[in-house]
């Protein structure tokens, strides 16, 4: 029994740490006023990115970083597109998850000869807690991965970040009128340039969490989806930083579920297992999404002088 | 006038172009120091635009900005804070989720060390503030939570707080009810025997009697003159504002009330967030009369409408046309029972921006014959029935049939709205806001309809925030507060004190004890 539950420990927390590192930049891009939905892209962007450094590199640290720049150079195109162009957000992000997994799997072919999987790194990212010692009890079914510990400090930090300090208040005073924050002689621009960037940087962290730390290489099914669990803890979280980590751990039990129901003694088919995150994502949609309040100007181009 | 370090604010030569139409053509502009300035004009007039140039928020094509006689450049709004100029928008630049502190000091937040927002600094600057010009505000209250009123005098706090030598207020008692304005001309004077030079934009002239020393009329686009306030009288400065001569009263005759042609029964309402928002009211409208509706906003009104033309739930009572229930059926169903409304927003409920004229002028009656003959529209009469409106209501320009009503003047298109809703010969009229951002000329003209329409025999429920509306025009004045009829007047019963002070929540006969 401990064992099956310190398992499922594991298995939550390893599969919430990239939906989490994903969630907080949506948390980051919404509350800035800028609908995010094209995490998803930025993810597969990501999670290739991380696989290919790290396998050529032969340090995972290095992937995981490159990851994150992956994520944020395509997030340009999307801050470039609605706060420049301030074309619809929802078209542009459309168009980063079209982009995304298809500029990924070219990418893979291109470097591993024609393979959409790439070949695995040669070492993950290292474990923080693994009993291996305690061989023969259920502790050494207590495994925790480093990223797990990366996304709880990015939650806090996000947190810290829109509640203690200034910019905080600018931004989240920006998701909600910014041409408030326009006449006090902050740049919406530049901000809401900010946000994306640094939304794009967190979804590729989260992308090269998966390709780093889950599996070891990129396959095209690595995300699948992902990122729009992760937009649906933003939203179910009430754009609050520890209220998405809240949800995202919920998600990341219910893959645990998957995996653990899987290997059971009940014969369930894998494919019906396999649907629980999702189903739970749209049910949890529809149970949440009416009563939640989203930043009000969030998704609305700001355009200087206007009323 | 040359320019000179007794003045707070000299601009010369001021243009400003949007669009390829000039907003602003050569305008000057010479405030003294420590006093009040108004400028006077209608909408349009390009009063707000100069003021936003002073504010840094459009940069202007020509002219020159001197402060205390020195040659300024200011490009954007933190240069001109950081001049000492400050401004209070028209429309509130507050963020409602935010506590009154946070929005103070948002953008100019006191720190510590990375950045870490330290309130007790900010808070303690701004309670000298408060304590200095006897403002009462609570810092931790929520800005949604608060009346409107308070959200002013948090706008000015925010100016003040970034050290504003000059306040620009734009419209500032447009949403104010009798007493708020008597309490804001109080801070104003605080602010004045301070040394602070503050500017009105306005358009009411009652305001600027009271509270301004000069005035500088703008018209058009163009400048028009500089008075001394106390030596105009408001029928003078209202010809300098719109060029011609205007009648400030509504002339009516007395009314002749017929039988009642609508009731609302103990109604009840919720609002969005399921709150009750109209409370077990009551009210019957008579033939021959205009009933006036005066209340702050947010009082239920909204509710109410919309309850009335069934676009919301009625939890319990009735709604009577005639003897017919209407409440809780449909929207087409009270179109139908000869009722007509002008909405508040014309741009959101009142017209459709993109398409034409005269799609416009049949949007309640297309699916009626002659416009539409077995599903198919008739284009021919569309046409013929939009040229007699434009005709009977002097909508200009006048072969604006096929234009998008967008490119219309507000006033033309509350024009060709109105002359929609009176030609389906409604026995009810229900005009909210009707001369909501329509300048002296416009506003003239719809009072005389509704006046028209009254003479007809008709009924009209006028629902105005503008209390000399409400009291100018209406037979009968009623005030809502909380969602109920909070007392009625008949119109020589009426004043500005005893129905400013129902709208503001006090009890009827508290004045008397007073």
């Amino acid at each position: 029994m401990l064992s099956n539950i310190l398992i499922a420990i594991s298995i939550t927390l390893m599969y919430s740490a990239p939906l989490t590192l994903a969630a907080m930049g949506g948390v980051i891009s919404e509350r800035s006023g800028i609908v995010n939905i094209g995490i998803e892209g930025m993810m597969s962007i990501g999670a290739l990115a991380g696989a290919t450094v790290g396998y050529f590199s032969n340090n995972a640290w290095l992937g995981l970083l490159c990851a994150g720049l992956a994520g944020a150079i395509m997030s340009l195109l999307h801050a470039v597109a609605s706060i420049t162009f301030k074309s619809d957000q929802t078209v542009s992000g459309i168009a980063l998850n079209l982009i995304g997994p298809g500029l990924a799997m070219f990418l893979s072919r291109y470097f591993f000869n024609g393979a959409t999987l790439t070949i695995p790194v040669p070492a993950k990212l290292p474990k923080i807690i693994s009993l291996k010692s305690l061989q023969n009890t259920a502790f050494s079914n207590l495994n925790i991965d480093v990223t797990v510990i990366l996304a709880v400090f990015v939650v806090t930090a996000t947190w810290f970040l829109l509640y203690k300090t200034k910019w905080g208040l600018r931004i989240r005073a920006m998701g909600e009128h910014p041409a408030a924050v326009d006449t006090l002689g902050v740049s919406v621009y530049k901000s809401r340039y900010f946000c994306v960037i640094a939304s794009g940087f967190l979804a590729g962290l989260g992308g090269g969490t998966v390709t780093l730390a889950i599996i070891s290489q990129f396959t095209p099914t690595a995300i699948s989806g992902q990122g729009f669990i992760a937009l649906a803890a933003v939203i179910f979280g009430k754009w609050r930083p520890f209220g998405a980590y809240l949800a995202c751990l919920l998600f990341g039990f219910s893959q645990a579920l998957v995996v653990m129901l899987g290997g059971g003694t009940v014969n369930i088919p894998s494919p019906l297992l396999a649907m629980i995150p999702y189903v739970l994502t749209i049910i949890m949609l529809i149970v949440f999404v009416g009563r939640s309040s989203a930043p009000k100007a969030s998704g609305v181009p700001y355009q200087k002088g206007e009323r | 006038m040359e320019i000179n370090k007794d003045y707070a604010v000299q601009m010369r030569g001021i243009t400003k172009i949007f669009n390829n139409s000039v907003a602003l053509d050569s305008v000057d502009l010479d405030v003294k120091k420590g006093e009040t300035h108004a400028i006077l004009g209608e909408n349009g007039a390009g009063k707000s635009t100069l003021m936003n140039i002073l504010y840094g928020l459009y940069g202007a094509d020509t002219g020159e900005i001197y402060l205390n006689g020195e040659k300024v450049n200011i490009y954007n709004p933190s240069c001109a804070i950081s001049y000492g100029i400050g401004m209070v928008h028209q429309h509130f630049m507050l963020i409602e989720k935010f506590t009154v502190m946070q929005n103070i000091i948002l953008g100019t937040e006191t720190t510590d060390k990375f950045g870490i927002i330290n309130t007790r600094k900010a808070k303690k600057k701004i309670l000298d503030i408060i304590s200095r010009y006897g403002m009462k505000v609570e810092l931790k209250r929520r800005v949604r939570n608060i009346s409107v009123g308070m959200q002013q005098k948090v706008e000015i706090l925010k100016a003040l707080y970034r050290g504003a030598e000059i306040l620009i207020l734009d419209e500032p008692t447009a949403v104010l009810t009798p007493y708020e304005i008597d309490e804001l001309m109080e801070i104003i004077e605080c602010l004045k025997r301070d040394g602070k030079t503050i500017i009105i934009i306005t358009h009411k002239l009652k305001e600027i009697k009271k509270s301004s020393k000069e005035c500088t009329i703008i018209r058009k686009g163009k400048f028009v003159d500089r008075v001394e306030v106390q030596e105009e009288s408001e029928q003078s400065l209202a010809e300098k504002m719109v060029g011609r001569k205007v009648k400030l009263s509504v002339e009516k005759k007395p009314a002749k009330a017929g039988e009642v042609i609508f009731r609302i029964e103990n109604l009840c309402v919720k609002s969005e967030r399921g709150l009750d928002a109209v409370k077990n009211l009551s009210l019957s409208l008579k033939r021959g009369e205009i009933y006036g509706l005066a209340g702050i906003e947010g009082n239920g009104q909204k509710e109410l409408l919309e309850a009335i033309i069934s676009k919301r739930y009625a939890e319990s009572g009735k709604i009577l046309m005639g003897d017919k229930e209407i409440q809780n059926t449909s929207v087409r169903n009270v179109l139908d029972s000869k009722i007509s409304i002008i909405h508040e927003d014309r741009h959101k409920d009142g017209s459709i921006l993109s398409m034409s004229v005269a799609d416009n002028a049949i949007l309640d009656k297309y699916r009626k014959k002659p416009f539409c003959v077995n599903g198919f529209l008739n284009y021919e009469e569309r046409d013929k029935f939009t040229d007699s409106l434009i005709k009977e209501y002097d909508i200009r320009p006048v072969n604006c049939k096929n234009t998008k009503i967008r490119n219309l003047s507000g006033g033309n298109q509350q024009k060709l709205i109105i002359g929609r809703e009176v030609s389906s010969n409604p026995d009810l009229l229900i005009a909210v806001q009707p001369t909501r951002g329509l300048d002296v000329g416009a506003i003239e003209y719809v009072h005389k309809i509704l006046v028209r329409l009254r003479d007809e025999g008709k009924a009209v429920l006028l629902i105005s925030l503008e209390l000399d509306e409400i009291l100018d025009l209406s037979d009968r004045v009623a005030v809502i507060y909380d969602g109920s009829i909070a007392g009625e007047f008949t119109q020589e019963e009426a004043n500005e004190h005893n129905v400013g002070l129902l709208m503001a929540g006090g009890k009827g006969n508290d004045r008397e004890n007073s």
